[in-house]
Formats: structure tokens, C-alpha cells, sequence
């Protein structure tokens, strides 16, 4: 599977080469399991492993959840509080189910900076890097057609703002949304429609994860010194590798857990705390919230959508206000082709830093520019923000490539590893 | 190799096999709560007991009562019914277990009727060969049920005497929570 | 646990309860003021004031103090339940350990004194245990079942609410600030009359004054001026609104405590592991 080279399974029970002519399944579990990975990994590399139990835990969580859930207008707030108040356990799956979200984001967005900062996108893995991203749109997708389904002010009207945007689309916009809806508002055709979704994108993202998991155990995992694994033959490759069962599967366990026990701090102590108040009031299509907030996770890009408040040209305000959120995740797209600095890792890169945690910066007043109400310096600021999300992926990625002095990379992923852990020297001592 | 050698490598075992197992048992507990949702949630079992009020049944009357989804006869039997039920021989009967869950035995009228003097009869209205609901009012040719289903025939203590149910119609945990008032469950 | 069951006189209090009515049937849109109350309180960034009450629930440890749900449940039966629903709740749950904790017979009692509507029955008739409270008396008056969660007392620093982390949402807090904030003042607009609210976003809310001091005896001689009984009944709202929250605390007790347990053994594990590979010593 991998181009790294390694040991491959060997079936040795007369079962084992009998099932391996039919379906070599303990061949694909084996190469994915014992994959070489680079041994210099450091904390950043732990999200994959989050994500992928983020996934099961929503899958089965929701899976659950949908047993006592009716996708009725007139019932579905109430199956909500039966969840809560009646079925065994049911508010236990219902907050981790709604907090699994959250966490879910966190992990994704930890695990997109990673890899912007380390040149994890960067050729041989813009497949990898395109995957994901489609992955991230799914998710945005499912965590927005799941905050529906609750119906509560937040999901009526979250729905109505966000189905909107499509109605901005010129000419055919207002067809495009009666079409999502399957009326003129939102009303218990959405919530229908929407709930039926919500259960089928999170296997679309499992396809989506398995192509995207194919991907990098094709090209290997990027590393901190994004310097790639030696693969001339296989004793250089151990040299840069360590097999990932059990090395990193106990790593990330650790990490794993060490986040769970937060989550489960969260989940125990303050479970609504990610959550909106609004959406304990029952929908609503009477009387808006006198504040509309998404959630928190998709507040940078709401906070895009709202910077633009002027018409340019022959564009409106609104749809260039869609134009430009759905464009911000779209230029991270084109990073691959963007950046054109030789250097992958942002750790030899000294100018390219300064950018990059500005960028995270960036992220982060986006967000709190989102949560505000869209009043007084708020658009400004978070117009400037938008110009510079934008300006980093379009203008500042090439210039660098260009401009950039990088420092010296390591020669090996083994030198960097020796560095960090001084290798014992035996006889002489 | 040497001692110290094989104890560090026992503590490391170890180490690794606490690991596990402590995974494995929160593994487990993870598990349990997706099993535990499917059981009858709290609104549900709020119903599995219901108090009926029989004041108002009339001797020679019953009434049909919903419980656990499913229909309970409640009849307040006649002077010439208990008679009959009393009277009937054991060895007429083709179901000689009392099929109550308040008072287990022989299939006697003392152990199918709720009350000492016979008046009450509660059952579950289900015919015990294919689950119809039988009729009521001194039907069928022992004068208490007859299921038209498959033409079973009960007597007046809802007992199986002609036809192809297998049991006695199963009398319910029931009781009286004061004079007119029975508690089903 | 403690197994001593108060019997607050919740049976005559029908008679008391119809009474009331007539003083807060003028409060029509009280209700509608107090259910967009939460939301502008976001908007309007901590212009009203919501005064930090003590809560026995409040942090980790917290629980529900019984005897104070029982006698927010005789507040809400004696003066809320006038205009407002509660219909999310069901009067079992009055019964259930952590909560007001009442016996069977008291329950049972207790949900006599209201009428439901019977589909089977096609008529109504006095309420049973496994019924829910009936939903809200006055249109626009909103229901309270949900009402301590959906209300978030303390948004700061800068709207960004991490004062929650440690004073909690503020859903009750809102709620008793709101009951104790009146001042005194009326005033006409539109038709209608607003009450001057200190708590209220605005200032200004059109629920009259639901309760005068000493309006309630409790049985057990609890304080019952306005403060008092605002906090009762914010506590049992927060009951009503998370039923469910002293087994949510155990699980994150229990989930900490397993998972950090399996995370002490799985670093060690981890280290162990590498070791040899960090050629440091086997």
C-alpha cells in the first residue's frame, strides 16, 4: 500500500491462506495497522486519531439518539426534552452527542493549522490536503443540518439565515432555496429533509475519511521537519520509522484521553455551556432572537459573510458576502499550488511564522467578531480580517515562496530524532 | 539473562496489562448506556401500573380497560356466575393452573377471582392461543368469554374449557387499593 | 439521602390558587416580556443587572436542596402556574430521588388538583401521576419547564461568557433577579402597562409584580419575602429545566476519575514504549 518500504503480512495458518487468495481483508488491516510512520512525530500529529473516534462517537451517539427523535415540527422539540427527561441515559447521549460536535471542530481546526504550518498540503499529498477539506465542508454541513433538528429558536432561525444565503445567488437564487427548504420557510418539509441528511452525510465523510487515510498511507505521513522518510530500502526506512501499532496507536490513546477526561469535565459540570440558550425555547417563525449566533465553530466564516456591507460593481452586498465565506474555504484549497516555497515545514521558515500565527490570530477575532452583534467597529474589523484571510492564501503564501530565506533543514528524519533524543553511546563510556 | 532483567520486564508486562484491561472495562461501560437507552424509558414504566376505578360496574357488567397496550377485563360477576365457576370440577378442565400471578395453584375460583366473595374478576383480554380479544357478556357455551377467532369457549372464570386456546385467560397482579378502586400492576 | 417528606399544604392551596388568578390574570404580556428577556440581555451586554444569588446546586459538588424545590414548587403552584405552563415536566417526576422527592400519595395528591385533557376519554379529567403539568394558562405567558436554561444571566467579560466557567449560566440567577428587580414604577405604553425592572433588559417589563412579601406561608417557616421566594422558585425551575443534573455531575465525576485513571496508565504505557526507541535506557 505505502511506498515506504516494509514488511508486509504473510498468511500462515491454512485458514489465514485460505481467506487471503478469496479476500486479503488481514492484508489491508495489517499494512494500514503496521504502516512505517516517521518516528519524529510530535503532539500535532495526535488530531487524526481524535477525529476518526470523533466520528464513531457521533455516529453512534446519533444513531442512538435517532430511536427517540421525531423529525415533526410539532413533536420534535418535545422528543428533544423525552430524550432529556425520559429514556435511560438519554441526556447523557444527547450532551455527548451535542458537545461530540464541538469537540469534533476543535480537533478539525487543530488538525488544519497543523498541517498549514507544517506544509502537510504540499505536493505529494494535495490529494490528502483536497480530501480533507471536503471532509471539513461535510461536517460543516452534517453540524448544520443537525443544530436543526432540535427546533429550537437557534434552529429555526440559523436555518432560515443560512438557506438565505442561497436565495442570494442572482436570478436563479430564490429557485434554489424554495428548493432546499420545499416551501416558501422553513417548516416541517426542512425538518424532514434536513434530519434524513443529517443521518446520511456522516457516512458520506467515512467514505470521504477512508479516501483521505488511502491518501497519506500512499505518500507517507508529512513530519515536523517535512523532510520525507527514506525509502531507498528498508533499513533506511526503519532508521526514519517506527511501525504504528503500537508506537503511535499508545501515543495517541494517551492524547486521546487526556481529552476525554476534559470532555467528560464538560459533559458533567457544564454541558451547556457551547451551547445557546435561544435553543431551549421552542421555534418560533413569529419572533426572531433578538441576536442570531451560529455556532461558535462557524463563527469565522459567518463573521466573513457579514464583513462585506457594500455593493461592488454589479455584485450585492449579500452575495458578495456568500461569495466571500464560501471563497475563504475555498482559497485554502489552493494553498498547494499558492505556496511555492521549497522549505515544507514552517519550522525552518522564520518569516513564514510570523504570518502563519497571524493567521491564527486571525481565526480567533474572526470568531469573536461572529459572535458579536454587527455594530461598531465589529464589521471593520472583521472586513480587515476577512482581507487578510484571503491576502495570506493568495498574496503573502506565493510572495514568501519567492522572497523567503529559509534556515537549514535537517538531512533525515533520523538526525532530527537524534537530535531531540541524543542516542545512547554504548561501549565508550 | 540476569534477575533484575526478568523483574523489569514482568513490571513492564504488567504495566501493559492493566492498560488493557482498564481500557477494556471503560470500553464496556461506554457500551452499556447505548444498550440501557432501548429499555422502557421513564414515561413508559410510569404506566406499567394503573389504578381503575370500579365503582360504577354493575353486577353482570364489566368493563374493558387499556393497560400496557393491551385490553383487561374487568367483570363484576353475578350470584348464578360464581356459582358456576365454584361448582365446576376440576377434572372438567383442560387448564388446571390458575394462571394468576396473585395467587398461583390449582385453578379453582378462589384462586382466578381477586376478591373472597367472588365478585371481582380481572383478566388480561388476550385469548391464549392467537391473542384476539375474546367476547365478554356471558358469551359462548360455558356462559363467560368466547373468542370468535378460533372458537375458544371460557367460563364464567375466564378458564379454557372447549376450543383450541392451550391456558386459562392470565389473571394480572392486581389489587384493591381501597373499595372501588383495583390496581393493575 | 434524607427520607423526611414535608407535607407542604399544597391541598388547600387551590382554593388560594384561584384567588391569585384574579390579581395576575392582568398580566398577560408579562409572560411575552420575560421570554425576550434572555435574548436582548445578549444584545444589550450586561445593561441590567443580575445579582449572583447562592444556589445549593451551584458547582461541581452542587446538589438540589430539597426542601428548597418543594417550596419553589409551592410558589410556582401558588403564583406562576396561574398564567404559566409547565408542561415538559410530568408529576412523577415530583416523586424522583434528588428532586422535591415527594411519596407516592403526596404525588398522587398533589397532581388531583389539576385537569387534563383525556383523548381516550375524549373529556378531562383530574390529573394522574404519569400526566405532565398543563401547558401555559394565558397566551403569551411562556412555558417554564425550560425556562432556567434558556436564559443566560452573565455573558462577560467582552461577550464572551467565560465568567460562565465558574458562576455557571445564570438561568435561575436571571430568573430570581428578575422576580426581586422590580422597583416600583409603572408606566403606560400602547396600552399597555410596564413595570420598571432593575434585571430586566430595558428596564422596563410588562409583568406586573407577581408576588408582595409574606404573599406564601411555607410550612416550615422559611423566610418568605420577595427574595426569598424568588430564589425558591428559580431553584425548582432549574430543577424542572435539568431534572437530571445530580446524575450528570456522578458522570462526570465517574468520567473523569476512569478516564484520567486509563490516561495515567496509558502515558506510562506510552513511555515505557518508546523508551527504547528514544535510546534512552530499556
Amino acid at each position: 500500500m505505502a511506498g515506504i518500504p516494509h514488511d508486509s503480512y504473510e498468511p500462515k495458518s491454512g485458514f489465514e491462506k485460505w481467506l487471503h487468495v478469496r479476500l486479503p481483508i488481514v492484508s489491508l488491516v495489517y499494512d494500514t495497522l503496521m504502516i512505517p510512520t516517521p518516528k519524529n512525530l510530535n503532539w500535532m500529529w495526535i488530531w487524526g486519531i481524535v477525529l476518526t473516534f470523533c466520528l464513531v462517537l457521533q455516529i453512534v451517539t446519533g444513531i442512538v439518539l435517532a430511536m427517540h427523535y421525531t423529525p415533526n415540527v410539532d413533536l420534535a422539540f418535545a422528543s428533544v426534552e423525552h430524550i432529556m427527561r425520559d429514556v435511560n441515559g438519554g441526556w447523557a447521549l444527547r450532551y455527548m452527542h451535542a458537545n461530540g460536535a464541538s469537540l469534533f471542530f476543535i480537533a478539525v481546526y487543530a488538525h488544519i493549522f497543523r498541517g498549514l504550518y507544517y506544509g502537510s498540503y504540499k505536493s505529494p499529498r494535495e490529494v490528502t490536503w483536497i480530501v480533507g477539506m471536503l471532509i471539513y465542508l461535510a461536517m460543516m454541513a452534517t453540524g448544520f443540518l443537525g443544530y436543526v433538528l432540535p427546533w429550537g429558536q437557534m434552529s429555526f432561525w440559523g436555518a432560515t439565515v443560512i438557506t438565505g444565503l442561497f436565495g442570494a445567488i442572482p436570478g436563479i437564487g430564490p429557485i434554489i432555496q424554495e428548493w432546499l427548504l420545499g416551501g416558501p420557510a422553513v417548516d416541517n418539509a426542512t425538518l424532514n429533509r434536513f434530519f434524513s441528511l443529517h443521518y446520511l452525510l456522516p457516512f458520506v465523510i467515512v467514505g470521504l475519511v477512508a479516501v483521505h487515510i488511502w491518501a497519506f498511507h500512499t505518500t507517507g505521513n508529512n513530519n515536523p521537519t517535512g523532510v520525507e522518510v527514506r525509502r531507498k530500502s528498508k533499513a533506511e526506512a526503519d532508521k526514519d520509522t517506527v511501525s504504528f501499532w503500537p508506537f503511535y496507536v499508545v501515543k495517541d490513546a494517551f492524547a486521546l484521553m487526556l481529552i476525554l477526561v476534559v470532555f467528560m469535565a464538560v459533559i458533567g459540570f457544564m454541558p451547556n455551556y457551547l451551547g445557546h440558550p435561544d435553543n431551549y425555547i421552542e421555534a418560533n417563525p413569529l419572533a426572531t432572537p433578538a441576536h442570531i449566533v451560529p455556532e461558535w465553530y462557524y463563527l469565522p466564516f459567518y463573521a466573513i459573510l457579514r464583513a462585506i456591507t457594500f455593493d461592488v460593481l454589479f455584485l450585492d452586498a449579500k452575495f458578495l458576502g456568500v461569495l466571500m465565506m464560501f471563497g475563504s474555504i475555498a482559497v485554502m484549497m489552493l494553498a498547494p499550488w499558492t505556496d511555492t516555497s521549497p522549505v515544507r515545514s514552517g519550522r525552518y521558515r522564520p518569516q513564514f511564522k510570523w504570518w502563519f500565527w497571524l493567521l491564527g490570530l486571525d481565526f480567533m477575532v474572526l470568531m469573536w467578531c461572529g459572535a458579536q452583534p454587527a455594530e461598531g467597529l465589529v464589521p471593520t474589523i472583521s472586513l480587515i480580517g476577512a482581507i487578510y484571510w484571503f491576502a495570506y492564501f493568495l498574496v503573502i503564501l506565493p510572495v514568501l515562496g519567492w522572497k523567503e530565506k529559509a534556515l537549514p533543514v535537517p538531512e533525515t528524519i533520523e538526525a532530527d530524532f537524534d537530535a531531540h533524543y541524543p542516542p545512547k553511546t554504548s561501549p565508550a563510556e | 539473562m540476569s534477575q533484575a532483567n526478568d523483574t523489569a520486564g514482568t513490571r513492564r508486562d504488567f504495566l501493559y496489562v492493566a492498560t488493557a484491561a482498564t481500557g477494556a472495562v471503560t470500553a464496556g461501560a461506554a457500551v452499556w448506556p447505548l444498550i440501557n437507552q432501548m429499555n422502557p424509558s421513564a414515561d413508559v414504566q410510569a404506566l406499567s401500573s394503573i389504578e381503575v376505578a370500579i365503582g360504577d360496574v354493575e353486577v353482570g357488567t364489566q368493563v374493558t380497560v387499556k393497560w400496557l397496550g393491551k385490553p383487561v377485563f374487568i367483570r363484576h360477576r353475578t350470584a348464578q356466575e360464581i356459582e358456576a365457576a365454584r361448582n365446576t370440577d376440576l377434572a372438567e378442565l383442560k387448564d388446571t393452573d390458575s394462571r394468576n400471578a396473585n395467587a398461583p395453584g390449582e385453578a379453582i375460583d378462589a384462586n382466578r377471582a381477586i376478591d373472597e366473595n367472588g365478585e371481582w374478576l380481572v383478566m388480561m383480554g388476550v385469548c391464549t392461543h392467537l391473542g384476539c380479544v375474546p367476547l365478554g357478556n356471558a358469551s359462548g357455551e360455558f356462559g363467560g368469554w368466547f373468542c370468535p377467532c378460533h372458537g375458544s369457549h371460557y367460563d364464567t372464570a375466564g378458564r379454557i374449557r372447549k376450543g383450541p386456546a392451550p391456558r386459562n385467560l392470565d389473571v394480572p397482579l392486581t389489587a384493591f387499593v381501597d373499595e372501588t378502586t383495583i390496581k393493575l400492576g | 439521602m434524607r427520607i423526611i417528606h414535608q407535607k407542604p399544604a399544597l391541598l388547600n392551596n387551590r382554593v388560594r390558587r384561584k384567588k391569585k388568578m384574579k390579581s395576575t390574570v392582568f398580566s398577560i404580556l408579562a409572560a411575552f416580556g420575560l421570554a425576550v428577556g434572555g435574548t436582548a440581555a445578549y444584545a444589550a451586554g450586561g445593561k441590567s443587572h443580575i445579582e449572583d444569588f447562592d444556589f445549593s446546586f451551584e458547582g461541581p459538588f452542587g446538589k438540589f436542596d430539597q426542601f428548597q424545590l418543594q417550596r419553589g414548587l409551592q410558589v410556582y403552584t401558588e403564583v406562576c402556574a396561574a398564567c404559566h405552563g409547565l408542561q415538559y415536566v410530568a408529576f412523577r417526576n415530583l416523586g424522583d430521588a434528588g428532586g422535591p422527592a415527594y411519596g407516592p400519595e403526596e404525588v398522587k395528591a398533589y397532581a388531583a388538583q389539576f385537569e387534563v385533557f383525556d383523548p381516550e376519554l375524549d373529556d378531562t379529567r383530574a390529573a394522574i401521576p404519569s400526566d405532565k403539568f398543563p401547558k401555559s394558562a394565558l397566551e403569551g405567558a411562556p412555558d417554564l419547564s425550560l425556562m432556567a436554561k434558556a436564559r443566560a444571566g452573565f455573558h462577560g467579560p467582552a461577550g464572551l461568557g467565560i465568567f460562565q466557567i465558574t458562576k455557571g449560566m445564570g438561568g435561575p440567577e436571571y430568573i430570581a433577579s428578575i422576580l426581586s428587580g422590580y422597583t416600583g414604577k409603572e408606566m403606560e405604553q400602547a396600552g399597555s402597562t410596564l413595570y420598571e425592572n432593575t434585571a430586566f433588559p430595558g428596564g422596563w417589563i410588562s409583568m406586573p409584580p407577581p408576588m408582595a412579601d409574606g404573599q406564601i406561608d411555607y410550612a416550615d417557616g422559611h423566610g418568605n419575602d420577595v427574595h426569598h421566594m424568588a430564589q425558591d422558585v428559580s431553584a425548582f425551575l432549574m430543577w424542572a429545566a435539568e431534572p437530571k443534573m445530580m446524575a450528570r455531575k456522578q458522570l462526570g465525576f465517574l468520567g473523569v476519575g476512569f478516564l484520567g485513571l486509563l490516561t495515567i496508565l496509558l502515558y506510562l504505557s506510552n513511555k515505557q514504549l518508546w523508551a527504547p526507541v528514544k535510546r534512552k535506557e530499556t
